[in-house]
């Protein structure tokens, strides 16, 4: 199948002369959901703003469904919603009023009852007739919501939709990105909550100074560098690993009370036997022990932060 | 073509206009009403006839050209600049509208706006003036273009600002004085030899000259000069507008 979203070799470079892309080449296939990870400043909200038409690209391309951006920029946003990072609505118009303007600014025909579903979908439906301006900035986020899915849009931008929102209204938000993704939807969202790409995402990439450094599905991202712990908590402090047990999985720490084990828990073999029987040989007692899962939090903070990743 | 944006477009506008109706249409009728008060009745009755039209109804059309002149340029100006201001302006960026589509509705809202206060002074001015129209058709054709040609040169003033300032600026410190000096309130045939040659070079009074020609016959130019400058501006403000869009300028970094 083509792909939903094309970009290549993308690059921008602000009129400041500051780049904040650099050639990106990424394709994201229909149906996925994608969530582009990243420090701030790293790119993001330029390369969405890219891609839907808010700013120019010094060079490089974007097709929508294989519509070209900028040369048939009608087929390509037409199919596109967009939920920007900044909560920028009109004051003075009502709910219902800005979300049907929407509709009709992408060319829709008047739909009354779809724009009602919409309005239902996000608990807006009571406050249809309230000015914007009367909302709280939660509120006001469903209502940028509203105005992006009220097209029909094929292919959602989110822009950090869940900075400053409460525990509900994330949930409500995952909870539409499962129902966007059931309709066929392609997502591509950006987010800071590292659980929120963990929760949602098919595919994590991770954007640094404007270069795209990883690629991946989530699970095999994962898997590959997120590997489990299991930490140890000696009876008596030891001042260096024994020496039948030496390994470069195995490290004490600075106090010598906790011995930690890397391993990769879906290995055929762990070795986690074969450590606890050379503990006991060796005469060591713990007094407790825990394993730890690390999270797509601490591959990115690895990956962002690391020097191996260039 | 994407008509639904440009109803979308029209609609949203003329819908604020119908918020905002006190400042928009009682200040100007205000403020005519008060011209004729001041220049019509207490000057007025002291000043000649203009080759036959007593003085109030000779200023008729050039209070009409005045507030519409003023008016489309803030309207249309406010129009495109606000969304600018307040970051709005991303979504008829993402939209799948042309620029033409774009412009073309903000106009067409800000014009229509302007034609009705054009209207409304007309009627105003009845109660207060005699008033007699020779030319209707060429009265509304001059009134429409006008309202046009101004809204357009208002969203141009409106793209280019970056700021509050920039936004009055230009209507303060050249269209209002264009306007008084356009012939709004005197025919230049009553100035110098030196300040008429001067005159002339001043775009507003063939507009005003023109549209006082289709109440009263009375000129300070050729009718045809009057709409073939009117036309030349309007030309101009469309191949800036083409040149915006085909650009990004101030629109899209
Ligand atoms: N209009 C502009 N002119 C100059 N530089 C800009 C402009 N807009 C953004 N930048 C710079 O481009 C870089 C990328 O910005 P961008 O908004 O894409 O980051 P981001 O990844 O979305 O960050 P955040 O997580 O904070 O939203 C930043 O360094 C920013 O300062
Ligand atoms: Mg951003």
């Amino acid at each position: 199948m083509s792909p939903a979203i094309s970009i290549r070799d993308l690059s921008k470079t602000y009129e400041s002369g500051f780049q904040a892309l650099r050639s990106v080449t990424l394709d994201i296939a229909p149906g996925e959901i994608f969530a582009l990870l990243g420090s701030n400043g790293a790119g993001k909200t330029t390369l969405i703003g890219i891609a839907c038409g808010i700013l120019n690209a010094s060079s490089g391309t974007v097709a929508i469904e294989g519509h070209d951006t900028v040369s048939d920029y009608r087929a390509a946003r037409s199919r596109v919603g967009l939920v920007p990072q900044e909560l920028t609505t009109d004051a003075f118009e009502t709910v219902w009023a800005t979300v049907s303007f929407s509709r009709g600014l992408f060319g829709r025909p008047r739909n009354p009852a779809l724009i009602e579903r919409v309005l239902r979908d996000l608990s807006l439906w009571d406050k249809r007739d309230a000015k914007i301006l009367t909302l709280s900035g939660g509120m006001k986020r469903r209502v940028l919501i509203a105005k992006a899915l009220s097209h029909e849009p094929t292919i959602l931008f989110l822009d950090e939709p869940t900075a400053g929102v409460d525990v509900e209204l994330r949930r409500d938000m995952w909870r539409l990105v499962r129902d966007l993704r059931e309709r066929g939807v392609t997502v591509v969202l950006t987010t800071h909550y590292i659980e929120e790409a963990e929760e949602m995402a098919d595919r994590v990439g991770v954007i640094r100074g404007g270069e795209l450094i990883l690629v991946e599905e989530k699970t095999r991202l994962m898997h590959r560098l997120g590997g489990k712990k299991l930490t140890l908590q000696l009876q008596e402090p030891l001042r260096e690993v024994p020496a039948g047990l030496a390994s470069e999985r195995l490290s004490l720490s600075a106090d010598g009370r906790e011995l930690v084990y890397s391993y990769d828990a879906q290995a055929e073999r762990p070795g986690i036997t074969r450590l606890l029987d050379g503990l006991l040989a060796a005469g060591i007692g713990f007094a407790d022990l825990r394993t730890e899962q690390s999270t797509l939090e601490d591959i990115f903070v690895a990956v962002v932060h690391g020097d191996d990743a260039r | 073509m994407n008509l639904h944006a440009i109803a979308a477009i029209y609609l949203f506008e003329m819908a604020r206009t119908g918020r905002t109706l006190l400042q928009s249409v009682v200040s100007p009728v205000l403020s005519t009403a008060l011209y004729f008060v001041v220049f019509g009745s207490a000057i007025g009755s002291r000043m000649a006839e203009v080759e036959g039209v007593s003085y109030g109804a000779f200023l008729v059309p050039g209070l009409i050209m005045l507030s519409l002149l003023t008016q489309s340029i803030s309207n249309a100006s406010f129009a495109i600049y606000f969304p600018k201001f307040v970051g709005t302006i991303f979504e008829h960026l993402s939209a799948p509208v042309s620029g033409f589509e774009i412009t073309f509705s903000y106009v067409a809202a800000a014009a229509t706006k302007s034609l009705i206060l054009g209207l409304i002074i007309l009627a105003t001015s009845w109660f207060f003036v005699p008033v007699r129209i020779d030319h209707p058709g060429f009265m509304v054709l001059f009134l429409v273009l006008t309202c046009v040609t101004f809204s357009l040169f208002g969203f141009i003033i409106g793209i280019w600002a970056d700021g509050f300032e920039k936004l009055q600026i230009v209507p303060l410190l050249v269209v209002t004085p264009l306007t008084f000096l356009g012939g709004s309130f005197y025919s230049i045939d009553m100035l110098p030899p030196f300040w008429r040659s001067v005159s002339l070079l001043n775009p507003v009074l063939y507009l005003v000259s023109g549209f006082r020609w289709s109440f009263y016959g009375l000129a300070d130019v050729g009718v045809g000069l009057s709409l073939a400058m009117t036309a030349a501006f309007l030309l101009l403000d469309i191949a800036v507008v083409a040149w915006i869009f085909r650009t990004g300028y101030r629109l899209k970094k």
